[in-house]
């Protein structure tokens, strides 16, 4: 039970989402999309999320579909990860968001929620970070398609009215190999540390990473270093690891320092599983 | 609207209830239809005390809105009556203090509902959503794993 009242809407198709946003928005009720809703019910029970006005998107067709639709592979915003993972129809989707929260949690949580989510884990986002995947987005201005690592920078850059409504990825991306790995500090179901997924495609090795800053990233740079391959092993992981983006999370879950010595060895690791090289 | 006047369907039964849109599942179904099997542990879908089944599949109902369970098919711990796991559980002295046990039946409810042939990886990957404070977890391991072997989830869930 939350301690604060909202209105809760249900639209049917995405402009009268949109429509709602932007009235409920004049009217200053603070307007929020909903899909799983863990966040705004967990946060908003202790004060740490706030609105009046609800916009349950999970009743719009175009947020829940799953199929594949030319060369690509759709996958909507509403679909829950336990949905996805059942589906295994994106196999490095599959691996990453079967280590999020729990698997009854993932029922509830969204493939929407989770890449929005104000949690910096967010992993949900690093398999479509690296398959330059496209996403629909929905706003004021109608649905537009737009390459994920133009508009995930930390954090998806909506606008307000806009949401998630699709992503859009190519089948060969999703047949590519690839590796995923998720470190806890203790036990297998606490906090997440460090979540490292990557891929290889045209010989070169991908990788995105979740936990070590407070936002999911690719990084260029990190991957020119590891795929320098005139270089030793250890030599490519220090250079990746001189270009990482900061800041390095230093909290209760792990110092920095911890953080970056369990960092090097998922990449070393990650250089041996996808470019068979070892130290 | 801030309150909602919805039909939920519990345990094969509809229930004609006025809700705020605030309220948690959970809240509902505890404080106003006087179903107190599901728990209230962490309010925060960590624990899984208070889980119970929507349309089959394992919910915790801390984590859902009252309004967003019309239309849908809940059942929790009152609904099983005399289940395998149920009897599994006595059979296996599977609880100690009982405070997370209608939350774990729920949960292999409906892990033997959609996975009857369920490996230990994904028995394991379930189960990890419940906690259990007196951990107990090897008799409920053992208890789930008696059912799955003897294929007794055949019966019927519900009488």
């Amino acid at each position: 039970m939350l301690p604060f009242d909202f209105d809760y809407y249900q639209p049917e198709t995405l402009k009268e989402a949109v429509d709602l946003y932007q009235y409920l928005e004049q009217q200053g009720k603070q307007p929020m999309f909903f899909s799983g809703g863990t966040e705004l019910i967990t946060l908003g029970r202790i004060d740490l999320a706030y609105t009046e006005a609800v916009i349950d998107i999970k009743g719009i067709a175009e947020c829940k579909v799953m199929r594949v639709s030319g060369n690509h592979l759709l996958l909507g915003s509403v679909l829950t990860l336990t949905k996805i993972e059942e589906a295994n129809l994106f196999p490095l989707l599959t691996k990453t968001a079967s280590q999020v929260a729990d698997h009854t949690a993932r029922g509830k949580i969204t493939l929407g929620g989770n890449i929005c989510a104000r949690i910096f884990y967010r992993e949900a986002v690093l398999p479509f970070l690296l398959a330059d995947s496209q996403l629909l987005i929905a706003g004021p201005e109608g649905v537009k398609g737009v390459p994920i690592n133009k508009i995930f920078a930390g954090e998806l850059k909506l606008d307000k009215a806009e949401f998630l409504v699709q992503t859009a990825t190519e089948n060969r991306l999703i047949r590519a190999p690839y590796f995923s790995i998720k470190r806890r500090q203790q036990w297998e179901t606490g906090y997440p540390l460090i979540t490292v997924a990557a891929l290889k495609m045209d010989e070169e090795v991908r990788v995105a990473v979740s936990g070590l800053c407070p936002f999911p990233f690719r990084s260029k740079e990190v991957e020119a270093s590891l795929n320098n391959k005139g270089l030793s092993v250890e030599t490519r992981v220090e250079r990746a690891l001189a270009v990482l983006p900061q800041p390095i999370l230093d909290d209760v879950e792990g110092s920095a320092d911890y953080r970056l010595f369990v960092l090097k060895n998922l990449f070393v690791d990650v250089l041996a599983a996808l470019d068979g090289v070892r130290v | 609207m801030k309150s909602h006047t919805i039909t939920l369907t519990i345990n094969g039964e509809s229930h004609i209830v006025t809700v705020r849109s605030a309220d948690t599942l959970l809240y509902i179904v505890r404080g106003r239809l006087g179903l107190t099997g599901a728990k209230p542990g962490c309010l925060n879908g960590d624990c899984g005390a208070c889980t119970v089944n929507v349309d089959g599949w394992p919910m915790k109902s801390c984590l859902m809105l009252a309004v967003e369970a019309a239309g849908k098919e809940v059942t929790t711990i009152e609904g099983l009556k005399e289940t395998p796991i149920q009897m599994a559980f006595v059979e296996n002295f599977a609880f100690q203090c009982g405070y997370c046990t209608p939350g774990f039946i729920m949960n292999c409810h409906s892990l033997i509902e959609q996975h009857p042939d369920a490996d230990d990886q994904t028995i394991k990957e379930w189960l990890e959503s419940n906690i259990c404070r007196c951990t107990g977890y090897i008799e409920i391991e053992k208890a789930v794993k008696s059912v799955l072997k003897r294929g007794a989830h055949l019966k019927a869930p519900m009488e």
